[in-house]
């Protein structure tokens, strides 16, 4: 076994843990936390498959930003007091998590063939070819994006105005 | 490849023996400084033989045992595991920041070119806002393990203000990222070098002086010192979130606000004043505007490098630290207030101005 695939298992292995650390305490501060350590180590997989810009930007938004606001709201509210887990939602979770399940299996029988892949090329996910590909090939979904962005800000500043 | 990997070895141990230390004298400066700006002696208590060196035994040798010293306290209430592990978030961040940061130019030794970061990477300025943006997580966590209303308040103004004043710094770096054109900081460092006119310097701080005012703002607020020390708060929230903190935690904190201030420092000085560029020092000696060369050897020219960028980031270390005890505490409207509304749209202004001005250089080819 090479080194990468050693590297792999192991990262593999952290964040699919601290993914099942995510859903099993019930404590939600530490959820919040195991799910920023789980976009972590998902940050240093990328790192491991030449996309260093990828793994950057996970961590800035998903770890630095997005949970950063989660933390934000569990502190705020402080719902100390769970509410037990109800049987309904506790079984269509379950049937879901199934046929998840059955679907990931299908992939272990899917193998391409990875000599026939060519290696990356040398600028492969670096800021110039991802700001390429976006304002060139992608130009109209990244446009949507940003819409969809603007409409959800003044969503937002609308539902804070209604209130004062 | 032993040799390659000694000299990262090397480096590393450097950076984090630098930063660490400087940290540590950055405390002394603080308090020693803070007196004299008001008018009393200051930390004179300890003294070795009857030597006190200026308050320099207290701060670097009594201080730092009586924390190793003191109880390491976790409040019953609290949350055991994520009260120990908080001071290790906060001080992280500061630590693997400076990694990104060059401090000198090439040094060449034999065959050898020795790149004097530690490491180059082409989305630096993206991995310093990635890790910055991870040492909030060091105050939320620990204000609420702590279980203390006091540092519960202290953790969540702290998170609010820390992601409001990211993105104006983002914003502000924008505009010297497209005035360079670059996101690795030794190229940036690099084009510095140039001259405009033939005499004044490329700087950051010539060509994008709104965006240094932004970034130096933010990067205050950032490391959480007063006129922006609301999550600490001594006035109303006791020492905010690091209430519950004794003893050696207590000192990871600290120790991890200096570093914060030793990093800023440095990427103030790599973004807007020339990193480690000494103005008309060229790779073979001084080349001076007026005419005339000074010829130095090439270690001569590397120490006087790595002599420029250090005295800047002194000084820049010395200003936040007369800024601290300069300025009054802002109210937590007032800071909301100048984060949104004033620096985030001058910010903006500031890239469209960017843009504009970099276009018109374009079509018009002249310089700068």
């Amino acid at each position: 076994m090479s080194g990468d695939m050693i590297l792999f298992f192991i990262l593999a292995s952290l964040s699919v843990i601290f993914s099942l650390l995510v859903i099993f305490p019930r404590n939600v501060v530490h959820s919040a936390m195991a799910l920023a350590a789980t976009l972590f180590f998902v940050a240093v997989l990328f790192l491991t498959l030449d996309a260093p810009m990828l793994a950057i930007l996970q961590v800035l938004v998903y770890a630095g930003a997005i949970m950063i606001l989660f933390l934000f709201v569990i502190m705020l509210l402080n719902p100390a007091a769970l509410e037990g887990r109800r049987i309904a939602w506790w079984t269509l979770g379950s049937l879901a998590a199934v046929a998840l399940l059955l679907e990931l299996v299908s992939l272990f029988f899917y193998r391409p063939s990875p000599s026939g892949q060519p290696p990356v090329a040398a600028a492969f996910g670096g800021p110039e070819t991802l700001a390429q590909s976006l304002f060139t090939d992608f130009a109209l979904p990244f446009e949507i994006a940003s819409v969809l962005l603007l409409v959800a800000i003044i969503g937002a500043v609308a539902l804070a105005k209604r209130e004062g | 490849m032993i040799i390659d990997l000694g000299i990262i070895a090397a480096k590393v141990f450097l950076v984090l023996f630098m930063v660490l230390n400087l940290a540590g004298l950055l405390g002394w400066i603080e308090r020693k400084g803070s007196a004299l700006i008001q008018d009393r002696i200051g930390a004179n208590r300890a003294s070795v033989l009857g030597f006190a060196g200026l308050g320099l035994v207290n701060t670097l040798l009594a201080d730092p045992i009586k924390f190793l010293t003191k109880e390491d306290f976790i409040p019953p209430q609290g949350d055991r595991l994520l009260h120990t592990l908080a001071p290790c978030l906060a001080l992280f961040p500061a630590l693997v920041t400076f990694a990104v940061i060059p401090f000198g130019d090439v040094l060449v030794v034999g065959e050898r070119q020795i790149n004097l970061q530690v490491a180059n990477l082409n989305i630096g300025i993206l991995y310093i806002f990635g890790m910055a943006s991870l040492s909030v997580y060091g105050i939320v966590v620990g204000a609420w393990a702590s279980n203390n209303k006091f540092s519960l308040l202290g953790g969540v103004r702290g998170a609010a203000q820390m992601i409001s004043y990211e993105i104006a710094m983002g914003l502000s770096v924008i505009g010297v990222i497209m005035a360079y054109g670059t996101l690795e900081l030794q190229q940036i460092a690099r084009a510095q070098g140039e001259l405009f006119w033939g005499w004044l310097p490329a700087w950051g701080f010539f060509l994008q002086p709104v965006a240094f005012l932004l970034f130096f703002t933010a990067a205050v607020a950032e490391t959480k010192r007063t006129p922006f020390d609301l999550p600490e708060g001594e006035s109303e929230l006791v020492a905010g979130y690091h209430v519950e903190y004794s003893g050696g935690k207590f000192l990871m904190f600290f120790v991890g606000e200096f570093a914060e201030i030793v990093t800023a420092a440095g990427l103030i000085t790599t973004l807007f004043f020339g990193g480690w560029q000494l103005p008309y020092l060229m790779r073979d000696g001084f080349h001076f505007p007026w005419g005339g060369a000074l010829l130095l050897p090439h270690l001569a020219v590397v120490v006087l490098q790595v002599g420029a960028f250090t005295i800047k980031v002194l000084f820049f270390c010395w200003l936040q630290i007369l800024l601290r005890w300069s300025l009054p505490r802002f109210r937590y409207d007032q800071l909301m207030r100048l984060g949104w509304k004033m620096m985030l749209p001058v910010a903006l202004v500031n890239v469209v101005v960017t843009a504009v001005w970099i276009v018109l250089r374009q079509q018009l080819s002249v310089k700068p």
